[in-house]
């Protein structure tokens, strides 16, 4: 078994108003970054998967991701898994 | 015919709800405990409470639908046992796939605690068997993530199946933006499932059941409960 390490993005999709980003973004114009706009705020999640091979890691991670990490009904993830731990 | 208030690490509206249905209303009601794994067989109608389980972290609600007590509670509803969702509720059963949807932070960003009035949009269920349709009642909010969100094709269903049950209105039962505390699509504050026996609401039915606490609407919702349980 090795060590691996998972690296998880997750966002509110597309078309779903994202009212922090938005009062993030505001504030920002107000301080006059002027040329700023559309900022979506998400979710970084690591974790540390212990496997044989990092396709098993992979899917280990993947079947999490799925079952808890992101609600499909109003958010979408991306997904990186790496050999040396912390090292991506 | 009795009630049972599931207990969640985080969950604050259970001692009202139990309270409520008790004291108030002098319904048979128990706890069942998040790490109960079944529901005793004389249970008709399920409460999940208003509250922060496990903090809200990560979603609220999608680490207490993996709690236990909720395969059980989810066998019950497929069976056709009645459960209803109050706040932090809803979002449990939205997560769990109850109901359809789901529950974003409020367009204000702001953690709402007010009373609002909500509007009877469908009568063709057991949660609100004894109002007419049209029907407005005062009930509190207190929440940050109630602004209720499901995509076109679910929302086209919830409405062509009369399963939206409560909208956010003005005292006149007007249905506008101005009325809408917290961004959700259509002013929705409450829906069923397809089955109609399971409800989710953000507003908290249990904190308006005593005069002294300033509103009885609430006595509406459980009433219709147990008038649909008791014929």
């Amino acid at each position: 078994m090795a060590k691996y390490f998972a690296k998880v993005i997750v966002m509110l999709k597309k078309g779903i108003l994202d009212v922090q980003g938005k009062t993030v973004e505001n504030s920002l114009k107000t301080l006059g970054f002027d040329k700023i706009a559309d900022i979506r705020i998400g979710k970084h999640i690591t974790f540390e998967v212990e496997a044989n091979s990092l396709d098993e890691a992979k899917e280990i991670a993947n079947a999490a991701v799925d079952k808890l990490l992101y609600n499909p009904n109003i958010e979408t993830y991306t997904i990186e898994v790496e050999n040396s731990t912390g090292k991506l | 015919m009795k009630f049972a208030v599931v207990v969640f690490p985080g969950s604050n509206c259970d001692h009202d709800a139990y309270y409520a249905l008790k004291h108030n209303l002098g319904y048979n009601v128990e706890f069942l405990w998040h790490k109960d794994t079944s529901i005793p067989k004389d249970i008709d109608c399920v409460v999940l409470p208003g509250g922060f389980s496990y903090g809200d972290y990560l979603r609220a609600g999608a680490i207490a639908r993996f709690s236990p007590i909720m395969n059980e509670v989810i066998n019950f509803a497929n069976r056709g046992g009645l459960v209803i969702g109050i706040c932090n509720g809803f979002q449990i059963l939205t997560e769990s796939g109850l109901l359809p949807g789901a529950l974003l932070k409020n367009t204000s960003l702001r953690f709402i605690c007010r009373d609002v009035y909500i509007k009877v949009n469908s009568n063709n269920n057991p949660f609100t068997s004894l109002l007419e349709k049209g029907r407005v009642l005062r009930i509190p909010i207190a929440h940050f993530e109630g602004n209720y969100f499901a995509d076109e094709d679910t929302l086209k269903e919830l409405e062509d199946n009369d399963q939206i049950v409560f909208q956010y209105c003005d005292e006149k039962g007007n249905i506008s933006e101005m009325a809408n505390p917290n961004g959700s699509l259509k002013n929705i504050a409450g829906i069923v499932n397809k089955q109609r026996n399971v409800l989710g609401m953000m507003p908290h039915p249990e904190r308006y059941c005593d005069s002294i606490l300033g509103g009885t609407d609430g006595i509406w919702i459980f009433n219709s409960i147990a008038n649909f349980l008791n014929k």
